[in-house]
């Protein structure tokens, strides 16, 4: 039953090179854009893309996400826009992995099976919920799992031993290893926490371990590929849009170019 | 404290945290081990009477408990002549019940060799009693206040500063309680070693919507006995203001196996529940996960949360407890809504005919009293929980009023414009 998302894993292990996962919210700054958006990270080589469900009360995100978040919403975005986001990003790029991000409630409100349905329909492969723990999970799991979707758990530097097991058994696709303690942002440093708990996530699972947090250049990409199955990206994305300010060619062409210099560090081990 | 089942075959909550469908622990995985410790230890210290005996203490001898419970007899009069007895949490040292669960998660705080104390605030009652606690036991302290609240509760912004506290007003969002209470939480993830975040109300993750319960379960034990001992018999109702609802399930819960108590919460309406400008969680919204607990919240179908709004900066929250979720939906409670200007009039009427200046947050259940009262009749006793005092509230009321000379006063006859 390996998944789509477990198959583009795998062929990256193949090249010895560490996977490449970019993050955008959806409707940001438009709906159309935002999938042009998206599409630019494939292009420019990530191997998977969460397509962000932006929130009204983001809280595991920090200012840079928050305000892609709210330009989102003050646009109108809708879940509905947010599936067609994936449709339309899976449609163009079969090769790559979509998955969805987002806080539970939209989920929940949306209709937890309805949602597993209908996210299956338009080609995504998978979610992450990351105020979702595993102990509250069992609903979306199955629903999860009758749609072939995977089900990404987040591990933080403070989860303990045992935890990381119950954590990892749980989830499918990969497990994604949060650098740092806090919320999402671009940081100066990779941290030396991130490393210490790919080690002790890997003793519990054979689940690819992939890292996110803070990773915003390829010299991080690099060093994180050195020890993990992947790289996470996404305030790093969000900040060049908002750079441009409204001109989408340059916008594209900056997001295009950081994925690629990205794609360079991950294949450096 | 013992273990209750006061509603047939209910565990309350169970290990999970659930009040019926209602509360768990909705949070990142990041702040799981932090959680777990907090539920741990209160355990620990829930059996250890040293910890029950130091927080009897500060409560006698700092808070100064057993708050009084005075009868308002001119009050009454304006409510159908219904008898009511007010429990006095206003008169609580920084003016509110927010004290009596700060002080008991200031000592587990110590307990867990935690450092520095982060909290929200809405009134900026639970950041005072919080600077408080933090200046007495000597924590770092630094409080989230939206900045539409920082304005409206400015005197409460200057006495947590002069309590030694680093005041940040909270610019996303709404700009109220709501995003307050999400900046909050990503301190807490970047700095959970250090800082315990004390949660101001009974809401939130598993445990603290119990244990903030708890601690302010003194509030219904106390007055429950002043009650029978000044009337002879069991109030005929207990009325509180909600907002996330704390000194409602403090003064509730010691009466909930009593069913012949109505147990009634007032909501703030804003402009009426039935305009977009209200905070009537649970008359208005639908269930839902915010802020780490599954309860009614005030929210779109897309599952966004909708922005809340009330005079009162205490009341303006699009969430409530998840043990009123569940008390609502088995029907032991009612919760009413009460709007801005009904509170306001409340607030007036008891300041003339008893000299007692309540929070605005208050006069949501001395309205919801006053209705309450009408309804009922002359013989009955209703009890309500006036949880804090207006000092802060003055700039708003002499704003809704007229009260300053250089502005001409609206209406003095009652219907206050604004
Ligand atoms: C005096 C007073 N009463 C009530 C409240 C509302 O909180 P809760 O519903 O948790 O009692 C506040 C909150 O700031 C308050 O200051």
């Amino acid at each position: 039953m390996a998944s789509k998302l477990s198959g583009i894993l795998a062929a990256a292990k193949a090249e010895n090179r560490a996977a490449l996962i970019g993050y955008l919210p959806a409707g940001f700054p438009t709906v159309d854009g935002g999938i042009r958006a998206i599409n630019a990270l494939i292009e420019g080589g990530c191997d998977v893309v969460e397509v962000g469900l932006p929130h009204s009360d983001p809280v595991l995100d920090g200012a840079v996400i928050q305000t892609a978040d709210d330009i989102a919403l003050r646009g109108g975005v809708r879940i509905k826009d947010v599936l067609r986001t994936v449709q339309e990003v899976a449609t163009a790029h079969p090769e790559a992995a979509v998955l969805v991000m987002t806080y539970w409630n939209p989920v929940e409100r949306y209709g937890t099976a309805r949602f597993a349905a209908d996210l299956a329909a338009a080609g995504g492969t998978g979610c992450i919920l990351p105020d979702l723990p595993v102990e509250e999970s069992e609903e979306w799991r199955k629903a999860a799992d009758a749609h072939g979707l995977d089900t990404v758990f987040v591990v933080a530097p403070s989860s303990k031993d045992k935890r990381l097991a119950e954590v990892t058994a749980a989830g499918s696709g990969f497990v994604y290893a949060a650098a740092v303690m806090g919320v999402t942002g671009t940081r100066t440093q990779v941290g030396s926490l991130a490393e210490d708990l790919v080690a002790r996530t890997r003793a519990t699972t054979d689940l690819p371990v992939c890292v996110g947090l803070g990773v915003s250049n390829a010299e991080q990409a690099a060093e994180v590929a050195g020890f993990a199955d992947g790289v996470i990206v996404g305030s790093a994305f969000v900040k060049r849009i908002l750079d441009a300010d409204g001109d989408e060619p340059a916008a594209l062409a900056a997001v295009r170019a950081v994925a690629g210099e990205l794609a360079e560090g991950v294949r450096r081990r | 404290m013992s273990e209750k089942d006061y509603l047939p075959g209910a565990q309350v909550p169970d290990a999970r945290g659930y009040f019926g469908a209602y509360g768990g622990r909705f949070i990142p995985e990041a702040l799981v081990a932090a959680v777990e410790q907090v539920a741990e230890e209160y355990e620990k210290a829930k059996a250890d009477p040293a910890f029950a005996a130091e927080l009897d203490g500060l409560l006698k001898d700092y808070t100064g408990r057993p708050s009084p419970l005075t009868d308002v007899h001119r009050f009454s009069a304006e409510a159908g002549g219904a008898r009511i007895l007010l429990k006095r949490e206003d008169l609580n040292h920084t003016g509110s019940h927010k004290i009596n669960n700060v002080l008991g998660q200031a000592l587990l705080t110590r307990r867990m060799g935690k450092t520095r104390i982060i909290a929200e605030t809405g009134a900026g009652q639970h950041g005072v009693a919080t600077a408080t606690a933090c200046a007495l036991f000597g924590f770092d302290c630094t409080i989230y206040m939206g900045e539409v609240d920082t304005q409206r509760q400015a005197l409460n912004v200057a006495r947590m500063r002069m309590l030694g506290a680093e005041v940040v007003a909270v610019k996303s969002g709404s700009r109220t309680l709501k995003d307050a209470i999400n900046e909050a939480f990503r301190d807490w993830v970047a700095n959970v070693d250090s800082t315990h975040y004390l949660f101001g109300t009974v809401a939130g993750p598993h445990p603290f919507p119990m244990m903030v319960r708890d601690f302010h379960r003194i509030i219904g034990v106390e007055a429950r006995q002043q009650v029978l001992d000044r009337t002879g018999r069991l109030p005929d109702a207990v009325v509180a203001c909600v907002g996330g609802g704390s000194n409602a399930m403090g003064i509730f819960h010691e009466f909930i196996p009593d069913a012949d108590v109505r147990l009634i919460g007032c909501e703030a309406a804003g402009e009426g529940a039935d305009t977009p400008r209200h905070a009537a969680t649970l008359t208005k919204g639908d269930p839902g996960v915010l802020h780490g607990s599954r309860t009614y919240v005030l929210q779109d179908e897309d599952g966004q949360t909708i922005e809340s709004h009330s005079i009162s900066a205490g009341l303006d929250y699009p969430g409530v407890g998840p043990e009123h979720a569940w008390l609502k939906d088995t029907g032991r409670a009612e919760y009413r809504p009460v709007t801005d200007d009904a509170a306001m009039q409340a607030l007036r009427l008891l300041s003339r005919t008893e000299g007692i200046i309540p929070a605005i947050e208050s006069a949501h259940a001395l309205a919801g009293a006053l209705e309450l009262g009408r309804e009922l009749g002359p013989e009955a006793t209703i009890l309500v929980s006036l949880s804090g005092r207006g000092d802060k509230d003055m700039h708003t009321a002499a704003q809704y009023f007229g009260l300053y000379d250089e502005q001409p006063a609206a209406d003095d006859a009652g219907n206050g414009g604004k």
